[in-house]
């Protein structure tokens, strides 16, 4: 890069006709869904253990079952988006480490399940007292207790996995994203589940929810400065559709972390605070997966900068 | 995570991989200096192969109407029109009265063509500016021609004149980031060092699709599953040549074994050099770039990027520990930031 304050790409370069030199990403917006819905479910699990442990048994309710229901919506997403949805089980065949996707399968193996546990565990109050069922009423809420933590042990490693998913390709802007990647979807991840919880939880549990969305912002707006300043392949995080959409989430987030903050007395404040914290998330994920896109598509942003490489250092050889 | 070289840098992948014993690596050298753009190689691919029909509009750019290698085209003969030299030639026109050859307005036009090929993202459209550029040449940039060719200028109109055409095919990456991603295991790494898909795994997740540095790889709609050149690793297996390499009537693509395959075309390039095309360069035959060295490699006559190359491509798994290791920050820090926020002080 020569210029990191003025991405303007030079004036000219060769193509063959203009044409893609990349296959633009052949994922559907299931992905950039997946991305939000597998966030919500972790910050959400994490969210319920910090309610578990901590005695707020409203916030640990709601958080498990937004879990259940985002690895759910995750798990249909993802089976939607193969070519071969029936064969989604051959993703279970091996463990790679160099394909973050194989990695991202067992993470959400490992997960799932503990969350489904987690949240079935709170029915258990609409049990009867006696019988084979009394018993289960019983045993439910310790069964549920360690599901949930150790679902919240997985949460961290779900949420930031898809960094390393969309950086480990081709796609100029999501390759040199990658020391980025990973924060702005950790914070975007806590940011929406924090929302949920604002949203649905008791008013008087929720506290922790409020400190936890100004953490969460400032992890996705700290992690995601530099996006844009990535010289060429940062402009579609700036411009451009995808730029509109990035700029909408990082505005949303800073409204509904203030909002939170100020929001301890007003229920309807801390809904819309929570509702803005959401579409932060939806924003800021369908933002980076159309950047993507965006720069797949255009040609200069795979030859520019290649071609600016080879001029300065010579071929890649030797280094 | 395995040793950091088996992610970068040179290596022989078959060993790699685990074979013992391993043949020879096997790849292709395409000398595109005497491509003459049959096609032979295109037909003789999809009659072997099965490969299904992959549309026939014409997308009016040039006489490429194959457009880019897809799922349904593991062979594609590009064809580059512009309005320049190359080396000591003859220009095509000499002695009769044409015009620029291909107008930018045509060739922007061109840019946003495509056919149903049957396969996604097939061929997606271009960049219309990108390929005004690249069809005027440094004498007509940004000036449009309004004449068919042959037509309208005099003998003081006339322009030098090149058609550069090269056969282009998955390049069977020493470190194949389309193999690395791949979360089947479908895309594995044969004794012969070249990178197949099992059609029997692939579930059509799309992630070798994003991966590819060079674009080969694509997926076929009807089915739903990545498909791509196997370098015939069914004719390798009894010893015969490959359909396209079998079919070349000018030896423009040459098979055999790569050690073998680098040292003629080192010998051709200079063979050039010295009658006189200087523009002559080799393009993936080297270990130490950013893919390991290709096991189908070329020799061209200008920047790869005219040919629809990358000029420097480097495989995006090089830089996966680092990846990980901000994934593993992230997540620290995601947790720590849960925790402080529960163990604040109660309101």
């Amino acid at each position: 890069m020569t210029d990191t304050t003025s991405p303007v790409p030079p004036a000219d370069f060769s193509s063959y006709y203009g044409r893609p030199v990349l296959k633009p990403p052949v994922w559907k917006r299931d992905i950039a869904g997946y991305l939000f819905t597998g966030g919500l479910a972790a910050g959400s699990a994490l969210i319920g253990a910090g309610g578990q442990l901590t005695g707020r048994p409203g916030l640990r309710t709601v958080s498990r079952w937004t879990a259940l229901g985002g690895v759910a919506a995750s798990t249909y997403l993802l089976v939607h988006d193969l070519g071969r949805p029936a064969r989604f089980h051959h993703m279970l065949r091996v463990a790679k480490l160099t394909s973050p996707m194989s990695v991202g399968t067992w993470i959400l193996t490992a997960f799932g399940p503990l969350a489904g546990v987690a949240a079935v565990a709170e029915l258990a109050p609409l049990l009867p007292q006696h019988g084979a069922l009394g018993l289960a009423r019983r045993l439910a809420p310790p069964i549920g207790n360690v599901a949930g933590l150790a679902a919240a042990a997985t949460a961290p490693a779900l949420a930031t996995y898809t960094g390393v998913l969309l950086a480990d390709t081709a796609v100029p802007s999501w390759h040199d994203a990658y020391p980025s990647l990973p924060f702005v979807f950790a914070g975007s991840a806590l940011a929406a589940a924090s929302g949920v919880g604002l949203m649905a939880a008791p008013a008087a549990e929720t506290a922790p929810l409020r400190r936890l969305a100004l953490a969460a912002a400032t992890i996705e707006l700290v992690g995601g400065r530099r996006m844009e300043r990535l010289g060429l392949t940062g402009e579609p995080y700036a411009h451009g559709r995808s730029g509109r959409l990035v700029r909408a989430g990082r505005a949303l987030l800073a409204v509904g972390t203030v909002a939170a903050l100020v929001s301890r007395r007003s229920r309807i404040l801390s809904a819309v605070s929570g509702a803005a914290l959401v579409a932060s998330s939806v924003a800021t994920r369908f933002g980076v997966f159309e950047a993507g896109m965006a720069s797949a598509r255009d040609p200069k942003y795979t030859v520019v900068p290649q071609r600016e490489r080879l001029d300065q250092n010579g071929p890649t050889a030797g280094r | 995570m395995p040793h950091v070289n088996s992610l970068y840098g040179p290596l022989d992948p078959a060993l790699d991989a685990g074979y013992v014993d391993a043949p020879p690596r096997m790849g292709f050298f395409t000398d595109t200096s005497v491509c003459i753009g049959c096609k032979a190689c295109e037909v003789a691919c999809k009659e072997w192969n099965l490969v299904p029909e992959s549309g026939l509009d014409l997308l009016g750019m040039s006489y490429d109407n194959t457009g880019a290698l897809t799922a349904n085209s593991w062979r594609h003969v590009a064809f580059v029109e512009q309005p320049r030299s190359v080396g000591w030639a003859t220009p095509a026109f000499r002695d009769t009265p044409d015009g620029p050859p291909v107008s930018p307005e045509t060739a922007a036009v061109g840019a946003h063509t495509s056919t149903d090929t049957g396969t996604y993202p097939g061929l997606p459209p271009g960049s219309p500016a990108a390929a005004a550029r690249m069809s005027g040449g440094p004498e007509f940039l940004g000036m449009p021609g309004a004449q068919p060719p042959g037509r309208g200028a005099g003998a003081e109109g006339r322009t030098d004149f090149r058609w550069l055409m090269m056969s282009d095919v998955c390049k069977h990456c020493t470190h194949a980031a389309c193999l690395d991603v791949c979360p089947t295991g479908s895309l594995f790494r044969t004794e012969f060092g070249t990178v197949v898909v099992q059609e029997d795994i692939c579930n059509g997740c799309g992630y070798c699709i994003s991966a590819c540095p060079y674009g080969v790889i694509d997926q076929r709609k009807d089915d739903g599953r990545a498909w791509k050149c196997t370098l015939c690793y069914d004719r390798l297996g009894v010893g015969m040549t490959p359909a396209c390499a079998q079919a070349c009537p000018t030896e423009s693509i040459q098979y055999g074994e790569l050690d073998e395959l680098r040292e003629r075309a080192a010998a051709r390039v200079a063979t050039l050099h010295e009658r006189g095309v200087p523009e002559a360069r080799l393009y993936g035959h080297d270990p130490n770039d950013g893919v390991g060295g290709d096991g189908a490699f070329f020799l061209l006559l200008d920047e790869p990027e005219v040919y629809g190359l990358p000029p420097d491509p480097i495989v995006t798994t090089r830089d996966l520990p680092a990846m990980w290791k901000r994934a593993g920050l992230a997540a620290m820090t995601m947790a720590a930031a849960t925790a402080v926020a529960f163990l604040g002080r109660r309101p």
